[in-house]
């Protein structure tokens, strides 16, 4: 844990008494004091390029009256900082008053430990490992042209201050491991990815050569789109397959269910709670509390404990996801969703780990019902229009389905669809629900903060693929 | 106020001389700071504003070909000091990289003349209220328009770049960004757009009205949309995409993918990639440039670069440790290009609208659909179906796709460019892509 009043002039009592003399006209605020240590190492076209460490250490300070946020930051932790940012505060907020809340609720759950995964580990045994991801891909074909291997590992430990003196804590591990290959054969080039990680050590990631079946996976998705064909183009069947391919639920559903947007009224969804927007037999949640999962927190960056918010029961529109100030407009709580990529941003409401719940089907009944469709197994990134609902993502391994069975594979194509009604095209959600490896990382407003996502297999009636196939 | 030369220079050359001190063959050190302030409206009242200041130290030692960097925005002297020692104890056990090395002495920017790119007028908080009212006003003028966001960012920064072959200079730059989203609703649909201007010097910022009646206006032609059908046509790019076009060419002759080999334009310097009517140029030294600058990000010089002559590749984007794989000098584009465009083509946009009688016009396009390695293209797209020259109908939810090979080389381009941003290209149709809708 980080003491961020040993650095500099600024005391633990200094901070309170700024700190509260600041807020104590406000709805609402706090003071988030934020010290990442991170490292990311490279190996590329046979070396290891690039080994960096950075060490950030700032504070944010926010001020809430009524409708108004208002935002200051600076990376100096010291007296004249704090006061200089309080002035600022003051000043944009000086005609709106309000009441402080000081409710926030408690819990002794944690979901990850307080470890540093970067020290852990030496360097050397980390380097050891990409030397020996580059050999076993260039050993295993002679297709193999170019080995690309990282880790990226992150502590990031935060303190909230909150007027009246009251100090919330948190330690959070992050680690990613990633291989990207590039193969050729026959003056075609083709690329696959794959990658794992959560709020983990290395180690757990790593025992038992678990480095290889990456390699293994990356080198497979490469291969099969050597054979790819050009994709289709029109409106046709989807079969999802299970796990990483639920960005779709995040893009497509996820984003529009924001509190913000919804308090703003230019999500597609604001005028949609309780009504049916998904087929029978759909359930979405947002989790914060699965242990050492990406999108997982103890606490989210306004100190409130995570949990599991219903989303859509069974087709029905239960929840939006919310952070503080966007629950206070609009008469509800806090689910624990406020986020920030770091201390220069502003708390926004966001996803956690969104996963769509297994139901009853397998993923060969859906197959075998397809006279004419896609089966995509991976994706790259995604993006939504949020007022449209309008949503694509990128396929990087999909398949032909022809009179119930799969056919070749196709290239990368982008699917393009409505968010309000997608789900309601959902005719088979199967029983193989698959969280992700953990490697999404989610933007909004400038701002990417890791997430996770779960899906099982599921059969879209009617969406559009965006091939160049007529 | 944002620090100055002096403070900047003092940590630059404490770092370098702590490297040295510590037996580093050679370091560089880069060291910022930077002041912006934001402030929000929606629908017409004051919704946030929002103040940073920030340091920023980047360094990184070498011993021999080893080479590491590291990155801090504590720039508390003890703090330095620890980050050099981590730095350089990286240093050491990193492996070897034959082409690690600080850039060529005699390439390395000498006279630095003033782009006048700095700005030192303070738009005050109030001043920038003052005009999002104004710019708010204009955008809700018209009833169908029911959420308007709007923000004005001022931002003043200073760098210092330094390295221990005595390189060591920087200067400040400003910048100006209005920008709206509006967000309007019919009875079939609801739709958001946007406008925004962004310039280093405050006087060059477009009229707070005519930016919130521009993103109003662009709002409400979206409603209403329909979906088209599966077809090949003629797309006609708005410049707003059609720049995009020039980014997605940057990152396929970078250095860095061209040795790596995973572009689709390796090995084709000297041949045609593009229809032999297209120049693309990339231009350093425009005054109040938004891409402008001295020198890269490696102090290394940068001149004006012909990437395509009459349609034919030219150059690569090279840094120093890239060019030395490739055999080739670094050309100052370390971090990449600066004010990059097409030059303009020789018809009117009026023409090219009607150049056929049915083509799509494309606004907006969704989704990460760009393929380095392939070339492949495949995205989401919303925009206008254009009969004989008229705009008929919006259209969304479709997709467009095809591949840069092909794509390049079926360009045509009006005579409307415009320098607004850092990337610029004129209104652009390419002729024979796939759409899907229905």
């Amino acid at each position: 844990m980080s003491n961020f009043f040993n650095k500099s002039d600024l005391t633990r009592q200094d901070a309170d008494k700024i700190v509260s003399e600041t807020l104590n006209n406000c709805d609402d605020g706090e003071l988030y004091l934020e010290e990442s240590k991170s490292e990311s190492i490279l190996l590329d076209d046979n070396k290891i390029k690039n080994s960096n460490y950075s060490s950030d250490l700032g504070f944010g300070f926010r001020a809430i009256s009524n409708e108004v946020v208002a935002y200051s930051y600076s990376n100096e932790i010291s007296k004249d900082s704090l006061k200089n940012s309080s002035e600022n505060l003051k000043s944009t907020l000086k005609s709106i008053k309000g009441t402080y809340n000081h409710e926030i609720p408690k819990s002794n759950k944690k979901f990850y430990e307080d470890i540093n995964p970067i020290e852990q580990k030496t360097l050397d045994s980390k380097l050891e490992v990409l030397n020996k991801v580059n050999d076993f891909l260039r050993k295993k074909d002679g297709s193999v042209k170019q080995v690309t291997a990282s880790f990226a590992g992150e502590q990031k430990s935060i303190e909230i201050i909150r007027s009246g003196g009251e100090a919330l804590t948190d330690v959070r591990p992050l680690i990613r491991f990633n291989v990207s290959v590039m193969l050729e054969k026959n003056g075609r080039k083709e690329t696959g990815v794959y990658g794992i990680g959560g709020r983990q050590s290395y180690d757990d990631y790593l025992k038992n050569d678990n480095w290889k079946n990456v390699c293994e996976e990356a080198f497979r998705i490469a291969s099969v789109n050597l054979e790819s064909k050009p994709a289709p183009a029109g409106e046709m069947k989807v079969v999802l397959g299970p796990g990483w391919p639920a960005i779709l639920i995040h893009e497509a559903i996820g984003h529009g269910l924001e509190g913000d947007f919804n308090r703003k009224k230019t999500s597609a969804f604001h005028d949609l709670m309780g009504e049916k927007v998904a087929s029978e037999g759909v359930t979405i949640v947002d989790d914060g509390t699965i242990d050492n999962r990406r999108g997982s927190l103890t606490i989210d960056d306004e100190g409130t404990p995570t949990e599991r918010t219903v989303l859509i029961e069974n087709g029905i529109l239960k929840n939006f996801m919310q952070d503080r100030h966007n629950a206070r407009l609009m008469n509800t709580r806090s689910t624990g969703s406020g986020r920030r990529e770091n201390y220069r941003h502003i708390v926004l409401p966001r996803m956690r780990n969104t996963m769509m719940l297994s139901g009853n089907q397998t993923q060969d009944e859906m197959i075998k019902s397809v006279d004419k469709g896609i089966f995509a197994v991976s994706f790259g990134g995604g993006q939504v229009d949020i007022t449209s609902g309008k949503f694509v993502f990128n396929c990087t391994e999909a398949y032909e389905i022809n009179n119930g069975k799969i056919g070749s594979p196709i290239k990368g194509a982008t699917l393009i669809g409505d968010g309000p009604s997608i789900l309601k095209e959902v005719s088979m959600v199967g029983n193989d629900m698959m969280l992700d490896p953990g490697i999404g990382t989610c933007g909004k407003a400038g701002q990417g903060v890791p997430v996770g996502v779960a899906q099982p297999s599921i059969l879209i009636d009617k969406m559009t693929v965006g091939g160049t196939k007529l | 106020m944002v620090k100055d030369q002096e403070f900047l220079k003092s940590k630059a050359s404490y770092c370098l001389d702590l490297a040295k001190k510590m037996g580093a063959t050679d370091a560089s050190v880069t060291v910022g700071h930077s002041i912006s302030e934001t402030v929000n409206f929606r629908n017409k009242s004051l919704e946030a504003s929002d103040r940073s200041d920030g340091l920023a130290l980047s360094i990184e030692t070498y011993l021999g070909k080893r080479r590491s960097s590291i990155s801090s925005s504590n720039l508390l002297d003890e703090n330095i000091k620890t980050l050099v020692e981590k730095c350089f104890e990286t240093t050491k056990i990193t492996p070897e990289d034959e082409f690690n090395s600080l850039p060529d002495k005699n390439l390395l920017a000498k006279q630095i003349s003033s782009l006048n790119l700095y700005d030192e007028t303070r738009f005050e908080n109030d001043k920038k209220i003052k005009y999002l009212k104004d710019l708010e006003e204009s955008a809700s003028s018209n009833n169908q328009i029911i959420n308007t966001e709007s923000s004005f960012t001022e931002n003043k920064s200073n760098f210092i770049l330094a390295n221990s072959d005595g390189f060591c200079d920087g200067y400040k730059t400003s910048s100006f960004a209005a920008s709206c989203v509006a967000v309007a609703k019919d009875e079939n649909s609801m739709e958001r757009d946007y406008e925004f201007s962004s310039k280093r010097h405050l006087s060059d910022i477009k009229q707070a009205t005519d930016l919130g009646n521009k993103a109003a206006k662009q709002t409400i032609r979206k409603l209403s949309p329909k979906k088209i059908g599966s077809e090949k046509i003629n797309i006609i790019f708005d410049k707003r995409i059609s720049k995009g076009m020039l980014s997605v060419f940057a990152s396929a002759i970078s250095a860095s993918a061209i040795a790596r080999g995973t572009s689709f334009l390796r090995d084709k310097i000297d041949q045609q990639v593009f229809a032999d009517s297209i120049n693309v140029i990339d231009k350093p030294d425009i005054i109040k440039g938004m891409g402008s600058q001295n020198f890269d990000s490696e102090g290394v010089n940068s001149n004006t670069l012909q990437l395509i002559e009459n349609g034919i590749l030219k150059n690569y984007l090279v840094d120093t440790y890239n060019g030395k794989k490739l055999n080739l000098k670094s050309n100052g584009r370390s971090g990449g290009t600066t004010n990059l465009y097409f030059e303009k083509g020789n018809i009117s946009y009026q023409d090219l609208i009607k150049k056929d009688s049915r083509s799509l016009y494309i606004t907006e396009t969704i989704g990460h659909g760009s393929n380095i390695v392939t070339g492949d293209y495949s995205v989401g797209a919303t925009g206008f179906l254009v009969e004989d020259g008229e705009f008929k109908y919006p259209v969304n939810e479709i997709t467009i796709a095809g591949n840069f090979k092909d794509m390049f080389k079926n360009i045509i381009l009006a005579n409307d460019l415009e320098f607004e941003y850092s990337v610029n290209s004129p209104t652009m149709m390419i002729e024979g892509m796939t759409v899907a809708g229905k």
